[in-house]
């Protein structure tokens, strides 16, 4: 059909297509949220599927949501220290380290990790019960699946996500402290001292407003990517990557998004 | 018309993907406590009708009735309650296989959302699955808290029929519950479902392509060509009909009204 129309205008039919397409992936994700949310509030809530995806989702993330904050934050201190050091305001460095750690790194940090670990996981597990007709047995079984399956693990990544942020900026603020310490040649008392007077309550607050979006971002990428695998293994791995890389963007999208919103006044 | 309202009455059911017609004006009865056995080769449509009667697909026209009532004119409430007294086993087990196989089997006890039925305590529903696994002739001392990778096909299929089973559904579906088996596992799965559905008084609905399974589960038969009823009639007349197509397909003839082509042109 393509071949009988001109050159421009199949340009035109391509662009078209793909805005439609995407318009309709948009509708169908806007649907799938909204059916997500309302099911966690109307029962049954299923709690044993929730507590699962809390341990999975906080509880086993923290090693390596641990790891990269701690060292996240040791490396600000020593780029800000060669960054800083001819300006002879080295004093700074404590608050670079905890600004950066609780406004950006710890939310961003954690999300992507328990994004590449999280989500791909729930697209896996959602993408091969759905190829394998497990979904539609749950049908069958009067459970409907979103239920069953989604809103647990929307609510538990929401959740999740900010408890493992305050972790991960005491962690961050740790790193930069040692470094500052051991090699930077700071005073313990000092470096506590210009750490809290640089911070405050509400930098951590909306750190934790972030993490809690990027969490309900994460579990949706890995729900919805999962929940529309079709056509074997195959489609379980493109919709285990789609969903990474999907959450991922719509972080740094939200960060973006959120800090204008909360900052830039 | 009949003196009384049949389980299931189909009528004019039509479903299409794009071009392709995948069921053309079927209708059928299937009268309460019978078993009605639908046979026709791989893409003759066959899952298609019994995901449509489960209400997993919405035809294009046609109504479907159940205890008298079309199930696309009620409410999702009502529909839901219709899916409860129904059960399927599919074809390829579709075992959730994150639960160990008691929860499988009392799935629909322990998580569904059953209207007007009491609500079951842990302990009563592993009870339960013990004595329906024991019905499907599994011990469950040696399965109940095994998970379903571990069984073997036909030990699956079991289980299955046992989801199936154990909240008594009025209606059961069976999707080739034989295919995959050695004719021995064939038999005895057979036998288990003419067994069950006896004991329970369900109407069931099997589609199969297996000659034998058909003539032992079925009382009435149909076959399904190109997503049209083109014969209905007693099961055990399956063999002896003169309809050309019926014959070469229950013969396994390769000359005949059904052309399968394999060579490419």
């Amino acid at each position: 059909m393509i071949r009988q129309i001109s050159k421009p205008l199949v340009w035109v039919a391509l662009l078209g297509r793909m805005v439609l397409s995407g318009v309709q992936e948009a509708g169908a994700l806007a649907l799938f949220a909204l059916q997500g949310i309302i099911n966690i509030f109307s029962p049954p809530f299923y709690w044993r599927i929730f507590v699962g995806s809390m341990i999975n989702i906080g509880y086993l993330s923290l090693p390596v949501v641990a790891l990269t904050a701690l060292f996240s934050g040791g490396v600000i201190a020593l780029q800000s220290y060669t960054g800083m050091a001819q300006y002879h305001v080295d004093s700074a460095i404590a608050s670079i380290v905890v600004l950066a750690v609780t406004r950006e790194l710890g939310p961003v940090l954690a999300g992507l990790m328990v994004a590449g670990r999280v989500g791909a996981a729930m697209a896996a597990e959602i993408g091969t019960m759905q190829v394998t007709n497990q979904i539609d047995a749950l049908r069958t079984l009067s459970t409907n699946p979103i239920k069953y399956l989604v809103a647990p693990r929307l609510l538990a990544a929401t959740i999740a996500l900010p408890f493992l942020v305050i972790i991960a900026d005491i962690l961050g603020v740790l790193g930069g402290f040692t470094v500052s310490i051991m090699k930077l040649g700071f005073t313990p008392q000092g470096y506590i001292m210009a750490t809290f007077n640089a911070v405050k309550p509400m930098d951590i607050t909306i750190g934790l407003v972030k993490a809690g979006v990027f969490g309900f971002l994460i579990a949706l990428m890995g729900c919805y990517h999962g929940y529309r695998s079709k056509g074997g293994a195959q489609g379980v791995g493109a919709s285990t990557t789609a969903a990474v890389v999907a959450a991922s963007i719509l972080l740094l999208v939200f960060d973006y998004l959120l800090t204008d919103i909360f900052f830039s006044k | 018309m009949t003196q009384s309202v049949p389980k299931i009455r189909i009528r004019n059911l039509s479903k299409s993907f794009g071009s392709n017609h995948v069921l053309r004006d079927v209708s059928m009865d299937v009268e309460t406590g019978t078993s009605f056995v639908i046979i026709g080769g791989s893409g003759s449509g066959k899952s298609v009708l019994l995901r449509c009667i489960l209400g997993l697909m919405v035809p294009d026209s046609g109504s479907i009735e159940i205890d008298g009532q079309n199930i696309f004119e009620l409410s999702s409430a009502q529909r839901n309650e219709k899916l409860q007294q129904m059960g399927m086993l599919f074809q390829n087990a579709a075992l959730f296989d994150s639960l160990p196989i008691w929860q499988n089997v009392a799935f629909a006890l322990l998580y569904g959302h059953r209207k007007n039925k009491p609500k079951v305590s842990r302990h009563e529903a592993y009870d339960i699955a013990c004595d329906v696994l024991k019905l499907v002739g599994l011990d469950p001392t040696m399965v109940s808290d095994l998970y379903p990778d571990e069984l073997s096909g036909g030990m699956q299929k079991r289980v299955g029929l046992a989801r199936a089973i154990a909240s008594k559904p009025e209606i059961i579906f069976f999707d080739e519950p034989t295919t995959g088996l050695d004719p021995i596992m064939g038999a005895v799965i057979d036998e288990l479902i003419k067994s069950c559905v006896d004991t329970l008084g369900s109407t069931a609905i099997a589609i199969t392509h297996d000659m034998a399974s058909a003539q032992r589960i079925g009382d009435h038969a149909a076959m399904l060509y190109k997503g049209e009823l083109i014969w209905q009639g007693k099961a055990k007349d399956l063999l002896m009909t003169d309809n050309p197509y019926v014959h070469q397909f229950t013969h396994g003839l390769r000359q005949g009204p059904i052309k399968v082509e394999t060579k490419v042109k």
